[in-house]
Parts: structure tokens; C-alpha cells; sequence
């Protein structure tokens, strides 16, 4: 058996529910980062296979990019939980409703 | 023939270090359980790349995933957690209502995947660092630099939220 493009499209569907469970059933902030992480990869391993398939490199650079923004997004993000940590003793999601009316 | 055997045996190790490791993250009942098995994840994720011959973006995966955020997790689990009396038990909630979206989404996902022709464009397995380094310096060079701003903001906005507020440090 040859280890072909399909094996890499389930493998990344695989990691993205994965991910979407996370986000929708866990409630502390920081693993719902993760999952969101989790799920940034499966779609940057879809990338890099088709990039493979196609022998194209340009799906290697979207993969790079996607990178750079995780990167951002986990520091930003972090920085808010800090603080959100520092204001509410908690960083259960359920109980941060400043931005709910 | 044993080449191909051993290749097969390494890709399903590495298959089935990223999806275990992954159910870990999401399902463990603790938090730095789930924080050190990303990065196993993260690790093989890296591994399946070096079978993609974009060995560059594994490499790049190592350090900026499990060299950067990875630690930036560790540090915000360390962090947020009280490390003074009574720990907060981790909890979960809509476990069974969130089954009906997972299901669905991976229903479409494999639909997609298996009902659409990919014609396939055979290639060697070669390294692709130098046509990626060329890609980026000519055809995307400008979301290369837009893409070192978004750092610096980030970073600047990231220390901006983090530091604590100037009448906090007085007292």
C-alpha cells in the first residue's frame, strides 16, 4: 500500500474535529487555544500534501504565512488570558461575559 | 522492498503519534496533561511534513511551534493556575450536543475528499527549500514583509496587554 494523498486528508479532517471538539466542549481558555492550534495544523498538513501532490511549492508559502499568524495569534492571545487571569481569578470561559448584554 | 516497508512502519508511528497525542490535548481531564501532549502532536505534524518534502516548513515547525508556542502555553498554564489552594477542577460541557457539528463537519470534509477527482501530478520526493526561498523573495515578497509588521504588532500589543497597569505598580 502506498502511502497516498488520501492518507493525508483524512489524517487532517481526523485533526480538525478533533480540534472543533475541543473548541466546543472544553471551558478553560488555554486548551481552547490549543485546539484552535490543533486545527491550524490540520489545515496546514492539507496544504503541504496538495503542495506534494501537485509537485507545486506555493502551498508551502501559505503554509509559512499561516504560521507567522498563529504565531501572532497564540502571543496575543496568551497576553489576554493573562489578563483576564489577573482580573476574574479564572479563566473558565463561562464566566467571562464582560462583552455580553 | 524493506525500504518501503520501514518508510510505511515510520508513517503510521508518526500517524499515530499526532491523533493519539491530539485526543490527549482535547480530552484529558488536566490541563499540563493537555499542554505537553501538543507537543507530541505538533512533533509528529513535524514528521509528516519531512514525508511531504517540505522539509524547510518541518524544520519551521519545530521552532516556532514547539520552540515558541508551545513554551508560551507551558508559561500560560503556569500562570493561570493557582498554585495556592484549592485547584479548579476542569470541566466540560455540551459533550454530547457537540457530537452533532463534529459528525457533520467531518461527514462534508470526507464527502469532499472522496467524491472530487485530485488528478494527480507525480513528482520526485526532493527538498523544496530552495524554490520555496526563491518564492518568497520575488512573487510573495511583499506578504513576506507585511508579514514581519504583524509580528512586531503583535509582539508590541502582546507586552502592551500583558504589563501590569501603571497604578497597579505604584502601590
Amino acid at each position: 500500500m502506498i502511502i497516498s494523498l488520501n492518507h493525508y486528508l483524512v489524517l487532517a479532517a481526523f485533526l480538525f474535529c478533533i480540534g472543533i471538539a475541543g473548541v466546543l466542549t472544553r471551558k478553560n481558555a488555554i486548551i481552547i487555544l490549543a485546539s484552535i492550534e490543533l486545527m491550524l495544523n490540520a489545515v496546514n498538513l492539507t496544504f503541504v500534501a496538495f503542495a506534494r501532490h501537485w509537485g507545486d511549492v506555493t502551498g508551502q508559502v501559505f503554509v509559512f504565512f499561516s504560521m507567522v499568524v498563529a504565531a501572532a495569534e497564540v502571543a496575543v492571545g496568551l497576553a489576554i488570558i493573562v489578563v483576564l487571569f489577573r482580573h476574574k481569578e479564572s479563566i473558565n470561559i463561562d464566566e467571562v461575559n464582560l462583552l455580553k448584554w | 522492498m524493506i525500504i518501503e516497508l520501514l518508510t510505511q512502519i515510520i508513517f503510521w508511528a508518526f500517524v499515530i503519534l499526532t491523533v493519539g497525542s491530539a485526543i490527549v490535548v482535547v480530552f484529558s481531564k488536566r490541563i499540563i496533561y493537555s499542554a505537553f501532549a501538543l507537543l507530541f502532536t505538533l512533533f509528529g505534524v513535524a514528521g509528516l511534513y519531512v514525508f511531504l518534502a517540505a522539509d524547510f516548513l518541518a524544520a519551521s515547525q519545530l521552532l516556532v511551534y514547539v520552540g515558541g508556542i508551545l513554551t508560551l502555553i507551558i508559561f500560560g498554564v503556569f500562570l493561570t493556575t493557582k498554585l495556592h489552594g484549592m485547584s479548579i477542577p476542569e470541566q466540560t460541557h455540551q459533550r454530547y450536543l457537540a457530537i452533532i457539528p463534529v459528525a457533520g463537519i467531518i461527514a462534508i470534509l470526507f464527502y469532499v475528499f472522496f467524491s472530487v477527482d485530485w488528478f494527480a501530478h507525480a513528482s520526485a520526493a526532493e527538498p523544496t527549500t530552495k524554490d520555496l526561498g526563491k518564492l518568497l523573495l520575488t512573487t510573495y515578497l511583499v506578504p513576506f514583509e507585511v508579514a514581519s509588521v504583524l509580528l512586531l504588532a503583535a509582539l508590541i500589543g502582546a507586552m502592551r496587554l500583558a504589563r501590569p497597569r501603571e497604578e497597579d505598580q505604584d502601590d
